[in-house]
């Protein structure tokens, strides 16, 4: 298999591509300023606290009412599509949902297609799926399209170029499409928009995501700036849309709070360029638009993290990127060192149900518990109790059957579980308790310099001389 | 099984034993702080937000407009406009032209995109199309596309200039949907368009003109 796409440091684990990102000044740099811009945009257009608390809650009670009625809703979804002459195809698994789309494309034999903004075509690898099989699949966000052309992968979930500067971007331009060598913004969007009308027009088939699927109408509802998104759904004859299960909402209603929240929360902007609302394919009397319109609604993991009451509040995200741009780990580290298509808290969340808790381990616990994340997401995921809940996860037995998460129990250990129960034991037997914080006081100057991970960082912690018991009561004594 | 049905299957285990949350959509969230006094108030603050992402906003009335927008197309030396003949604005503009002489070539969607796509990408300067409304919020226009304004108008040409009428601006996009009952039966696509496309993708500077329109300029008619 020619897996083209892997990038510059996707080897190693978590703390080794950490470890690389800490390492690399520009890149720091890179996301440092980008985050400080994103954070600020936010605040500013949440200038009312009470106005943007109220409509958190609103955003939480509509998702959470959209999932509380999911089956229901995707059945509602599914008949007002298909009366709207839209066809709705499911997949169990990204390989399903690849299927779907290349036979979709082969029925028109398609060579050429140009996709919008979509992370689930991300978590498909839909790239390199079509272009092993001979067909290009060419990305017409900006960003995107910058990072398709060196190999890469988006470092964030809305900026996916970020982690670039315009220099690099410039000579990534130059190299790849020849031309001067320019770091003048407007001649690189210009540049690119050159390339990609002329990709527009020529595609056969334009692959996009979707933001909100609308039960009630049959709606798909896409969110975009640069007009990419309409182009790859209006131009080309076919245009497939792929998304998660868990997008859709009963009313095109419910759309209003959630647009405001997502606009503001990711860019800091009132409302984004160009809000798409699709609910056909072309008439028979119109004049433009795609002659067939697909749904391809992806399960991959979903509707097991579904089951799980508390883990179920993982498939409220809107997808805005908040949680990453206020999060200081993810600003240190980057979006590539989480190796995976989420990065960022929401990344640690979701992608434990995607691809197994056992492939990405270190997730939950690549986190400070700042709780930034929960305090700014729009839909108020309790990101920070969901970290702490796959830590628990991970070192489950293995044999647990109870495991809410494919791939639970890969950080067990029988060490661990030792120590635990032999704390457990010396905290509920006093006597034993008093002996042991008898010896660790007395013995104090025993205990060796170097502790390993912990005084990598920092110096060992070196017990009081007396336990706080002991000194509470020499004092109760000296007062009596 | 098919993949829908086990999807559906474990869906519906999931939510065994549990009931649908009420609905408490509170629709006060979304328009109290969206609220303003008067016509004139609505289309001040949609221009101030329209005129801060780059787009011109110019009143004019039901009766001058096709002038207005002689002048500007004129000022910037555009050759030609694509326009929908058959709908009543389109109508009014080919007449005031016509009466004028006219420098400016009037272009009209002729049949399916497939017959013409190329000329649309590369030879069409500027083009025009009505609205539904407006939403002062946010600054945005709600634009319809049917069979005779198609869907590619507002989103081809370098330049696009969009009427709108002064008593169509709504205070928020909820009073829009809901004025013209939306879900009642949607287009084959509807758009919410603000400014002219852009970008902010290479360390997030702000660039116009990224896939669609390089400029937007909005005719707001005071009269209508």
């Amino acid at each position: 298999m020619t897996q083209s796409i892997p990038v510059t440091n996707l080897d190693g684990d978590f703390k080794t591509r950490a470890r690389h990102a800490l390492d690399d000044a520009q890149l720091r740099n890179n996301f440092r300023t980008a985050m400080d811009g994103l954070m600020h945009k936010r605040e500013q257009a949440f200038s009312d606290p009470q106005e943007r608390e109220d409509l958190r809650d609103l955003g939480n009670r509509i998702r959470a009412r959209a999932l509380s009625q999911l089956p229901d809703l995707l059945d509602q979804l599914e008949q007002r599509l298909t009366a709207n002459g839209v066809r709705v195809h499911w997949a169990e698994t990204t390989e399903e949902a690849n299927e779907i789309v290349h036979r979709l494309i082969e029925a028109q034999e398609g060579r050429q297609v140009v996709k919008g903004k979509s992370m689930v075509s991300e978590e498909m690898e839909l790239n390199d799926y079509l272009a092993e099989r001979d067909i290009e699949c060419l990305e017409s966000d900006l960003g995107e399209y910058t990072v398709q052309l060196d190999h890469e992968k988006p470092s964030h979930i809305i900026m996916p170029a970020i982690h670039k500067n315009a220099r690099q971007v410039a000579r990534l331009f130059q190299e790849k499409l020849g031309g001067e060598l320019s770091d003048d913004i407007h001649e690189l969007v210009g540049t690119g928009r050159q390339i990609l009308r002329q990709k527009f027009m020529e595609a056969d088939v334009g692959v996009s995501g979707v933001n909100f699927a609308v039960a009630e109408t049959g709606t798909l509802v896409l969110v975009e700036n640069e007009g990419n998104g309409r182009m790859s759904t209006t131009v080309p004859p076919v245009h497939i849309a792929v998304t998660g299960i868990e997008k859709v909402v009963a009313n095109l209603r419910d759309v209003v709070p959630l647009l405001s929240l997502l606009t503001r929360s990711a860019l800091g902007q009132p409302i984004t360029t160009y809000i798409n609302m699709i609910s056909g394919p072309r008439k028979d009397d119109e004049r433009d638009g795609p002659r067939e319109v697909h749904l391809v609604l992806l399960d991959n993991g979903r509707s097991r993290a579904f089951a799980d009451a508390q883990l179920r509040q993982t498939l409220n995200c809107i997808r805005c990127g908040a949680c990453m741009n206020h999060c200081p780990v993810y600003t240190r580290v980057g979006g590539h060192t989480y190796g995976e298509v989420y990065p960022g808290p929401i990344g640690k969340i979701l992608t434990p149900h995607l691809v197994g808790l056992d492939r990405v381990p270190d997730h939950p616990s690549a986190s400070s518990l700042c709780g930034a994340c929960g305090d700014v997401c729009p839909v108020k995921i309790p990101i920070p109790e969901l970290l702490q809940r796959l830590r628990e996860e991970n070192v489950r037995h293995p044999e647990d059957s109870e495991a809410a998460v494919a791939g639970a129990g890969s950080r067990y250990s029988n060490r661990e579980q030792l120590i635990w129960r032999g704390w457990q034991w010396l905290n509920t037997h006093p006597r034993i308790y008093r002996l042991f914080l008898w010896g660790v006081t007395r013995l104090r100057r025993l205990q060796p310099a170097r502790l390993r991970p912990w005084t990598d960082y920092r110096s060992a912690p070196t017990p009081a001389a007396r336990s706080l018991h002991e000194q509470a009561r020499n004092h109760m004594r000296s007062k009596s | 099984m098919s993949a829908r049905d086990g999807i559906m299957r474990r869906l519906r285990a999931g939510l065994e034993g549990s009931q649908p949350r009420p609905d408490e959509f509170d629709a006060t969230l979304v328009t109290r702080t969206w609220r303003y006094d008067s016509t004139e108030a609505r289309v001040e603050r949609l221009t101030r937000l329209l005129e801060a992402v780059h787009t011109e906003v110019h009143r004019t009335t039901q009766g001058d407009w096709p002038q207005r927008l002689y002048e500007q197309l004129r000022t910037r030396g555009i050759p030609n406009l694509l326009f929908a003949p058959e709908t009543p604005h389109g109508s009014q503009l080919s007449k005031a032209w016509e009466v004028n002489g006219s420098e400016i070539h009037l272009t009209p969607w002729d049949g399916p995109i497939e017959e013409w796509k190329e000329t649309l990408f590369n030879d069409v300067s500027a083009s025009l199309t009505g609205s539904v409304g407006g939403i002062a919020a946010t600054g945005t226009l709600a634009i319809w596309p049917d069979r005779h304004e198609p869907r590619l108008m507002s989103l081809v040409p370098p330049l696009h200039i969009a009427l709108l009428k002064a008593s169509t601006i709504a205070d928020n996009l909820y009073d829009l949907m809901q004025t013209q009952d939306w879900a009642s039966g949607m287009p084959t696509n509807l758009l919410l368009v603000s400014g002219p496309s852009k970008t902010a993708d290479i360390e997030q500077v702000l660039a116009y003109g990224a896939h669609g329109p390089k400029e937007l300029i909005t005719l707001i008619l005071e009269d209508a």
